[in-house]
């Protein structure tokens, strides 16, 4: 069952064309890489998706209602969540704080204490257990990455948009990282990965769809297209094609 | 223990009338005035950080409201249709601008304060032929200075329950990210516009309870742009974002001006000006802030030692 299409949709800025004429669909369930060089609109896209950049044209539909007409928080409630490209803490609160924003203003909102038991769980969940009185200013990169996953994963999504989630990880960070993304595709969660990542698209990922100045280039199973003459002509140019 | 020290501290503070003179209940009356508006200035600018220089705007159509209304029905309702109006003006206001984020916001509630200015002096001018009002109402001074400690309470009282609930929480996520709010299922334009409207009735009612005091009103002393500035200063000075900042600073600040407006009055908004560019570069979080700092540092260095 489709949870996800987008159909025919385009996003303009001024004169340039960040994504043009775009569809595709994610079936529940599935782990989806988005590739593509930079300046793709691989970002536009998920930007679209989650509510945060209107689409010009074309539709998007969550569980076959259309969501690109809403704004990000109603998008939200109706299950989509994402983290940010660059890291977005919230830095005046802790890292509970942060987890419990999410809690408090999701559809079927938790506060008091049954949120503290959630944030425990939550937290302990992406490798930051007991951390939650720390200051979020004061965190590492990965653990605002994690922080911001739990942040995401606290508004019970059905679909997780994940911007380059795995970018700027040291080695052993990496493989924790992969680990913790394999686990959530575990649980059942539809996960659209935007990765430049090319060890971790391969592990996480049954399917790809790559795009190329803002059009889709190839979409199928991971293997294939990563194997297609025109995804690395796209990425690497003609002389590796 | 706390919420009965704070009744003490209110008793305490109630009995003043009793037992000070005419000058000092008017330097009373100042503060606890000030104290009011700085409090509901940070309700919504200090978690969110939308510096509002709209104050004297809900101010002064509080006072004014109160010279239009006093002859045509009782008191406790004239404060009543004060603070609607306030809530009323607040609303349409807020609809048009809290989208606005930054030095957008700061320029347009500027810009709406003396627009609400120039529209009464225009009203009075060709409608109604004068210029000022006078308000006649059997209120004392003492009266006076008790309306205002109690709607200080009241206004601390919310401002203690917003810092503790989820309202509360949103707006302080609105301040740190309103796109990571909006992505958390915030409704950030409902917040901003609930948290704006409270805190602009409450200046409403701080200007109506005060015009008693001036007798004779009109919009180049009630709308005067001095009474915004001062009110942000007052609340940075403090800490806009703890309960007792903006009281902290409005108590200092309040006889500062007195005294300076008395001493230097030519030199009066220079040394406004610098105090305030002062406050802004030396103390960015307000005093409280910076004394749990030195006080972290201190700790940190016994640990030390």
């Amino acid at each position: 069952m489709s949870l996800l299409t987008l159909s025919n949709v385009t996003k303009r800025f001024g004169g340039l064309t960040a994504v043009n004429d775009l569809s595709f669909t994610l079936t529940a369930g599935e782990t989806v890489g988005l590739l593509g060089p930079n300046g793709s609109g691989k970002t536009t896209a998920l930007n679209m998706i989650s509510g945060y950049l209107p689409v010009t044209s074309g539709t998007i539909a969550l569980d076959g209602t259309t969501i690109s007409t809403l704004g990000p928080e109603r998008i939200t409630h109706r299950g989509v969540a994402r983290t940010f490209q660059l890291v977005r803490a919230l830095p005046s609160l802790t890292v509970g704080e942060n987890v419990l924003a999410a809690l408090a203003f999701r559809k079927d909102p938790l506060w008091g204490k049954d949120a503290e038991a959630r944030i425990e769980t939550l937290l302990a969940n992406v490798g930051l257990p007991g951390r939650q009185h720390e200051e979020a200013s004061n965190l590492t990169y990965i653990d605002l990455k994690r922080m911001e996953l739990a942040r995401a994963l606290a508004t019970e999504p059905k679909l997780l948009l994940l911007d380059e989630w795995l970018a700027g990880l040291n080695p052993t960070e990496l493989r924790a990282g992969i680990d913790l993304i394999t686990r959530l595709r575990q649980s059942g969660i539809t996960i659209l990965l935007v990765e430049h990542v090319m060890d971790a698209v391969r592990a996480l990922c049954t399917r790809c769809i790559v795009m190329n100045t803002g059009s889709r280039l190839a979409d199928g199973p991971t293997a294939d297209v990563l194997a297609d003459k025109a995804v690395i002509r796209a990425y690497l140019g003609d002389d590796n094609a | 223990m706390k919420f009965l020290a704070s009744l003490l501290a209110l008793a305490a503070l109630a009995a003043v009338p009793f037992f000070v003179g005419a000058y000092p209940l008017g330097l009373g009356i100042g503060i606890l005035g000030y104290a009011t508006l700085a409090t509901a200035w940070a309700l919504f600018s200090g978690p969110t950080r939308y510096i509002s220089l709209a104050t004297v705007a809900f101010f002064g159509i509080g006072a004014y409201t109160v010279a239009v209304l006093a002859d045509l029905m009782p008191y406790p309702l004239v404060l009543l249709c004060a603070a609607l109006i306030g809530l009323v003006v607040a609303l349409l206001v807020g609809l048009a601008t809290l989208r606005l984020a930054g030095i957008y916001f700061v320029i347009f509630t500027f810009g709406l304060a003396e627009l609400v200015r120039q529209l009464v002096t225009y009203y009075e001018v060709n409608v109604t032929r004068t210029l000022g009002r006078y308000v006649f109402l059997p209120l004392g001074p003492e009266h006076i200075y008790w309306q205002l400690l109690g709607l200080l309470a009241v206004t601390l009282a919310l401002a203690f329950w917003i810092s503790r609930a989820k309202i509360g929480l949103a707006l302080r996520v609105i301040g740190d990210d309103p796109v990571v709010a909006a992505h958390l299922g915030v409704r950030i334009t409902r917040t901003k516009l609930a948290l704006f409207s409270l805190s602009a009735m409450v200046m409403t009612l701080a200007g109506a309870i005060q015009a008693p005091r001036w007798t004779y009103i009109e919009p180049s002393i009630v709308f005067n742009p001095t009474v915004s500035f001062l009110t942000v200063i007052m609340a940075l000075l403090g800490g806009p974002n703890r309960l007792f900042g903006p009281l902290l600073g409005a108590f200092p600040l309040f006889l500062l001006f007195e005294w300076l407006s008395a001493n230097f009055p030519n030199h009066y908004s220079i040394i406004l000006g610098l105090l305030f560019i002062a406050i802004v570069f030396l103390l960015p979080n307000g005093v409280l802030a910076a004394w749990d700092k030195l006080m972290a540092r201190f700790k940190r260095k016994e640990a030390r030692a």
